[in-house]
C-alpha cells in the first residue's frame, strides 16, 4: 500500500526533462497569446494596456488581414492538388521500377532537403526574366520572357511553382509507402479479366489508397497554410500585396509595425483554424493504426 | 508491356532533368567566374572555372560564422531532442504510472500547434528573459516539438516486455535498461528521428529570423536569406551562389547517406506505419 502512494521516480526523471521543456516552449506560449491578444502592446515604447477582444473585432475590420487570408486561402486552394497530383504522377511512376528506383526517388526528394533560402536563391533567379533560365527557355522559344516575380498575375504561380519543386518530394515519398501496401494479388487477379493500365488505377488504385490521400491531403492543408519563407524572400509579399501570406503579415504586425498584442490575435486565430484542421488529422491516423 | 516500360522510363528521365536541373545551374554557376556571369547567366556548361567563390566565402563576410552556428544549434537540438523525446516515449510506451494516458495524450496534442503560430509567444517569453540571440533560443522550442515521443513511442510499443523484466531481474535499474539494453535496440528508429530532425532544425527559417536579430547570430538558412536583397542585382552572382552551395552540401550529403532512414521517419512521422 505504502510503495503505491509514493512517487513513481523513474517515471518522474524520464518524463520529467521533456515535459519541462515541452511546458515551457510549447503550452505555456499558447496561453501567453491569448492573455497578449487582450493588450495593446507596442514593443518600441514596452507600453500595454488592455483592451479586452478589440485586436479581435479590429481585425475584422482590417482589409489587409483579409486580403492575407485569402492569399494564404488561394495559394492552398492552388497549391495542394498540384502538390498531391504530382506526388502521385511520382508515386505512381516510381511504384515498381525496381533497381533504379532508388536514383530517380533520389531526384525527386533531393530538394526537399534544402532550406528555404536556398530555394528561394536558386528560383529567385530562375524567374529573372534576364539572368534565369525560364527566361532563357522562353527567348528559345521565341517568346517575350515572363516577369514571373514582379508581375501580379504570376507571381502566385511562381511562388507555387517554386514551393512544388521543394516539397512535393515529400507526397511522393508518402504515397509511394501507400502504394507499397497495396496487395499485389488485386491486380493479378484483374490482369487475367483484361483490365487496362487506367482501369487499374481507377478500380484498384486509387481506391486502395484513399486513406493514404485524404492524410497526405491534410498534411499538405495543414502545411500550406503555413507559408511563409519562400514569399517573404522572394516578393516581399508584392506587387502591391497580392502574395503577402498570413504569417508574414503577423511577422510584420509584430517586427516592423511592433504591434505585438494584435499580432498575437492574428496567430491566435491561425492556431485555431489550424488545430481543427490537424485535429481531423489525428482522427484519421488514429483510424488507419 | 514494353511499350508502356518504355513512356514510364522515358518521363521518369525527363522529370528527373526537370528535378536536378535548378540544382545543377546553381553549381555551375558557383564555379564561374563572376565577371563571365555578368555577360552570360544562363550557360548549362560552365563557361570558365574557378573556385575563387568558394575562397572568397571563407575570407569575406559571415557566412563561415553562420555556417557554424547553425552546425552548433542543429547538432545541440538533435541531441537534446533525441534523448529528453526517447526517455520521455519509453516511459509512456513501458512503464505504468497513474496518468501516463493524459499525460501521453497532452504531448500528442502538442503536434497539433502549428509552429508557425508560435512564433509571437515565444518571441516574448524570450524577451522577457533577455534570451535572444542565443544558441539555446534557437534549439529549445524545436526540442518541445513533440514528434519524436510520437515516433518513439510507437517503436518502443514493439519491443516485447520480455526483454525489460530480463534486464530487471537481473537487477539493472530502469536508467541502466534503458540506455543499455533499449537505446542500442533502438538504432535504427533513433537514425530515422535524428535525421528527420537535424534537417527540420538547419532548414528552421521563421524562428531565427525573429530570435537571432544580430547578423553575427543568423544561422546559415537566416544568412542566405539575408544576402539575396543586397545581392540580387548585384554583380557578385557566382559567389552568392557559392554560398548556397555550400549552405546546402552537408544537408545533401547527409541525404545521401541516410536517404533510407529519413524516408522511413517520414512515413512514421505522418502516423502511417514503420
Amino acid at each position: 500500500m505504502k510503495s503505491r502512494s509514493r512517487i513513481n521516480l523513474p517515471v518522474l526523471y524520464f518524463v520529467l526533462p521533456f515535459m519541462v521543456v515541452y511546458v515551457i516552449f510549447q503550452i505555456y506560449p499558447l496561453f501567453q497569446a491569448v492573455i497578449a491578444s487582450m493588450f495593446k502592446w507596442d514593443l518600441l515604447t514596452s507600453s500595454m494596456s488592455f483592451i479586452g477582444f478589440k485586436n479581435y473585432t479590429h481585425m475584422f475590420q482590417d482589409p489587409t488581414f483579409w486580403s492575407s487570408l485569402m492569399n494564404t486561402i488561394k495559394f492552398v486552394i492552388f497549391s495542394t492538388p498540384l502538390l498531391i497530383g504530382v506526388g502521385l504522377l511520382f508515386a505512381l511512376l516510381l511504384n515498381g521500377t525496381g533497381s533504379k528506383k532508388v536514383l530517380f526517388r533520389t531526384a525527386y526528394f533531393a530538394p526537399y532537403v534544402f532550406s528555404v533560402s536556398i530555394v528561394t536563391l536558386i528560383w529567385g533567379f530562375m524567374f529573372n526574366p534576364q539572368k534565369g533560365l525560364l527566361g532563357e527557355f522562353s527567348r528559345m522559344l521565341g517568346a517575350e520572357p515572363i516577369n514571373w516575380l514582379t508581375d501580379p498575375t504570376f507571381a502566385m504561380p511562381a511562388i507555387i511553382i517554386a514551393t512544388l519543386w521543394w516539397t512535393v518530394g515529400f507526397n511522393m515519398v508518402l504515397l509511394l509507402a501507400g502504394l507499397q501496401d497495396i496487395d499485389p494479388a488485386l491486380y493479378e487477379s484483374s490482369s487475367l479479366e483484361g483490365a487496362t493500365w487506367f482501369q487499374d488505377l481507377l478500380y484498384i488504385t486509387l481506391p486502395s489508397l484513399r486513406r493514404t490521400l485524404e492524410l497526405v491531403t491534410i498534411l499538405q492543408i495543414i502545411m500550406s497554410f503555413q507559408i511563409f519563407g519562400q514569399v517573404y524572400i522572394l516578393t516581399k509579399g508584392g506587387p502591391g500585396g497580392t502574395t503577402r501570406v498570413l504569417i508574414q503579415y503577423i511577422y510584420e504586425t509584430g517586427f516592423r509595425d511592433h504591434q505585438l498584442g494584435y499580432a498575437s490575435a492574428m496567430a491566435f486565430i491561425l492556431f485555431l483554424v489550424m488545430a481543427m484542421v490537424s485535429f481531423f488529422q489525428f482522427r484519421l491516423s488514429k483510424e488507419e493504426n | 508491356m514494353k511499350t508502356k516500360n518504355l513512356i514510364v522510363t522515358t518521363l521518369l528521365i525527363l522529370l528527373a532533368v526537370v528535378w536536378i536541373l535548378p540544382l545543377y545551374w546553381m553549381i555551375v554557376m558557383a564555379i564561374t567566374p563572376n565577371d563571365l556571369l555578368k555577360l552570360n547567366s544562363t550557360a548549362l556548361w560552365p563557361q570558365g572555372f574557378t573556385l575563387q567563390n568558394f575562397w572568397g566565402v571563407l575570407q569575406i563576410g559571415l557566412t563561415v560564422r553562420w555556417f557554424l552556428n547553425s552546425i552548433i544549434v542543429t547538432i545541440l537540438g538533435t541531441a537534446l531532442t533525441l534523448v529528453l523525446q526517447s526517455m520521455a516515449a519509453y516511459a509512456f510506451a513501458k512503464m505504468r504510472f497513474k496518468g501516463r494516458q493524459l499525460l501521453f495524450s497532452l504531448t500528442l496534442a502538442g503536434l497539433m500547434v502549428p509552429k508557425e503560430a508560435m512564433f509571437i509567444p515565444l518571441f516574448l517569453m524570450f524577451a522577457q528573459i533577455s534570451g535572444h540571440n542565443s544558441y539555446a533560443a534557437l534549439y529549445l522550442p524545436r526540442v518541445a516539438i513533440p514528434m519524436g515521443v510520437f515516433i518513439m513511442a510507437q517503436f518502443f510499443r514493439g519491443i516485447p516486455d520480455s526483454v525489460t523484466e530480463a534486464a530487471q531481474i537481473d537487477g539493472a535499474s530502469p536508467l541502466r535498461t534503458f540506455f543499455n539494453i533499449i537505446m542500442p535496440m533502438s538504432i535504427p528508429a533513433l537514425t530515422s528521428v535524428g535525421i528527420f530532425t537535424y534537417i527540420l532544425t538547419w532548414n528552421d527559417f521563421l524562428w531565427p529570423l525573429v530570435s537571432a536579430t544580430r547578423k553575427e547570430m543568423f544561422t546559415i538558412t537566416t544568412g542566405l536569406a539575408s544576402l539575396q536583397g543586397n545581392f540580387a542585382q548585384a554583380t557578385e552572382l557566382g559567389s552568392l551562389m557559392a554560398r548556397g552551395v555550400i549552405a546546402g552540401l552537408p544537408l545533401f550529403i547527409l541525404f545521401l547517406i541516410f536517404q533510407k532512414h529519413l524516408i522511413r521517419g517520414i512515413s512514421m512521422s505522418s502516423g502511417g506505419k514503420y
